[in-house]
């Protein structure tokens, strides 16, 4: 055990694990967060705080996790490149682990461009493997990139993103071995909804053997509408979303109702699928969904270490 | 190249509005070749601003002229008697021209007529691109020839990032993935291997971030016997 984090109990037993996203408010108001976390406490075995999301400035994902924990939930903290130089990246992972943060998502992040302050310089020290890379070396040896030893090694669950759907395709297995070789613990991959791509990709991530060396955590999000599935397809950089799935949402007498058929088929077919270690369902601006859709697909109760 | 691009006119206007006699000094080097402070655009400049002034029944001293290159002291040197004349120097240089005149007379206002962009290439008639940032650590023959600190959005390392969509950056679809251009020409090169490897953390120290950056020869410096003996033949 490197950590003895919820998440990774759930991957050493071996079981499928269930992780969902939190999105924290645009205010200091910590009300919202309190209330999803009781919403959805005991309906997966970790939940991400995401870091400042499409770029629009939120409460940190640090500070949610404090209150969040509170609550009795286990969080996920994303941690992005593109507003923190190796000096915070560094001291903001002690902060975390110090108050008690067991899991981080490293991240290069999304362009400032797609957010709320456009003119924010950008710093992108790192991306998402030079940060794992360092985060490693800081839990397993203590060094830090530029020589210093820590007193202390921050003991912490490594993860990354992986998106099997952006070009080259060719090259998005490998993408993940660099990741694995820098250190990611868990991977949680972008959305699926091209659900025979990514059969090919875990073919070849198969044939590496990855899902031996990381627990690979399928992502998913379901869809309240129609319109949510174009606005994917057409305006999300490197999603796919094939023209059935988008007939179907617009097809149905009740989208929201069809969006959470949808999810549950996919959470089905992934429990089943070689080598995918559990589902990272991302309800957007959606959450309170998560409990029902777990039920639905046979995933609850959560399990227990107690 | 260096490629800047002019201001708009009425910022330019505004910056020069209180002076009487305005010295615009353009450059024949890299602002030249990219049509933008050269001696066609020095002309039109001073054309236009003395089309402004008639309308506004204004009367200001327009004196165009153009340098070999704005941003060596030899060049400035020979039209010092028309910056000494003037109340202010419009440089239609990239900033370094514009900062030479400044640096040499700093008792002259010096305003900017461009705004300075990019170290680019031109692609195409009236096409300019960045390719380089000054990072001071070369790194492009391990990636195919292609800088990914200039060419990537996020100066990856290890791209390319999740949002390469059909070959282009998520900042801009009509922009090439960097990444995804360098995959191709390693896989054409037979060099794939260089996608696998971990590169890790920049050092950023030779770049900006460690400083302003001076870069001294000491072979190409001159003894302060040549000095002295130049400054007395000048």
């Amino acid at each position: 055990m490197k950590t003895g984090s919820n998440l990774e109990k759930v991957f050493e037993a071996g079981k499928f694990a269930v992780t969902a996203e939190i999105g924290p408010p645009q205010s200091a108001n910590p009300e919202p967060l309190i209330h999803h976390a009781k919403m959805l406490n005991g309906s997966a075995d970790a939940f991400n705080l995401t870091d400042n999301q499409t770029a629009v400035v939120r409460l940190s994902s640090i500070a949610s996790a404090a209150i969040i924990m509170k609550e009795g939930i286990e969080p996920v903290i994303q941690m992005t490149c593109r507003d923190r130089n190796r000096i915070a990246l560094q001291s903001d992972l002690l902060g975390a682990c110090a108050i008690g943060v067991k899991n981080v998502l490293c991240l290069t992040g999304d362009h400032q461009i797609f957010g709320n302050e456009k003119a924010a310089k950008s710093v992108f020290d790192f991306d998402s493997v030079s940060e794992l890379y360092t985060f490693n070396k800081l839990r397993n040896e203590g060094l830090q990139p530029g020589g210093n030893v820590l007193e202390e090694k921050p003991e912490v669950y490594l993860g990354c993103a992986e998106n099997p759907f952006a070009t080259p395709y060719e090259f998005r297995a490998t993408r993940l071995a660099k990741k694995v070789n820098a250190g990611a613990d868990f991977v949680q991959t972008q959305a699926i909804f091209d659900m025979d791509m990514f059969e090919l990709w875990m073919d070849e991530v198969r044939s590496r053997g990855l899902d031996k060396k990381t627990h690979i955590l399928a992502g998913l999000i379901p869809m309240k509408t129609a319109g949510a599935a174009r606005y994917m397809k057409n305006k999300v950089p490197g999603m796919i979303v094939p023209k059935r799935i988008i007939d179907r949402m617009k097809n149905a007498s009740d989208a929201a109702e069809e969006g959470i058929k949808l999810c549950v088929e996919q959470i089905d077919t992934l429990k089943s699928m070689k080598g995918v270690h559990g589902v990272h369902i991302m309800a957007v601006k959606w959450e309170e969904i998560v409990p029902r859709i777990a039920e639905m697909a046979g995933l609850l109760p959560r399990p227990s270490f107690d | 190249m260096i490629v800047a691009e002019r201001k708009p006119l009425g910022e330019i206007a505004e910056m020069i509005a209180p002076y009487e006699k305005v010295c615009v000094i353009g450059c024949r080097s890299c602002v030249a070749i990219c049509l933008a402070g050269g001696e066609k655009e020095v002309n039109m400049l001073v054309s236009a601003m003395g089309l402004l002034n008639r309308r506004t029944g204004r009367t200001q001293n327009l004196d165009g002229l153009v340098l070999e290159r704005q941003c060596e002291k030899e060049w400035v040197k020979e039209v010092e008697d028309r910056i000494l004349e003037s109340d202010v120097i419009l440089s239609m240089s990239c900033s370094l021209g514009a900062q030479t005149i400044g640096d040499m007379y700093p008792e002259k206002i010096v305003v900017p007529g461009l705004n300075t962009a990019i170290f680019g290439v031109p692609e195409e008639q009236g096409v300019w691109s960045e390719k380089c940032l000054g990072c001071g650590d070369c790194i492009i023959h391990t990636t195919g020839g292609i800088c990914p600190i200039a060419r990537c959005a996020k100066s990856m390392l290890n791209g390319p990032c999740g949002g390469s969509s059909d070959g282009h950056c998520e900042v801009n679809l009509e922009l090439d993935c960097a990444w995804y251009a360098i995959h191709e020409r390693l896989k054409l090169q037979g060099r794939l291997e260089l996608m696998d490897m971990v590169r890790p953390p920049k050092e950023w120290n030779t770049s900006h971030s460690g400083g302003r950056r001076v870069i001294v020869r000491e072979e190409a410096r001159l003894t302060s016997h040549q000095k002295r003996a130049t400054e007395e033949s000048q």
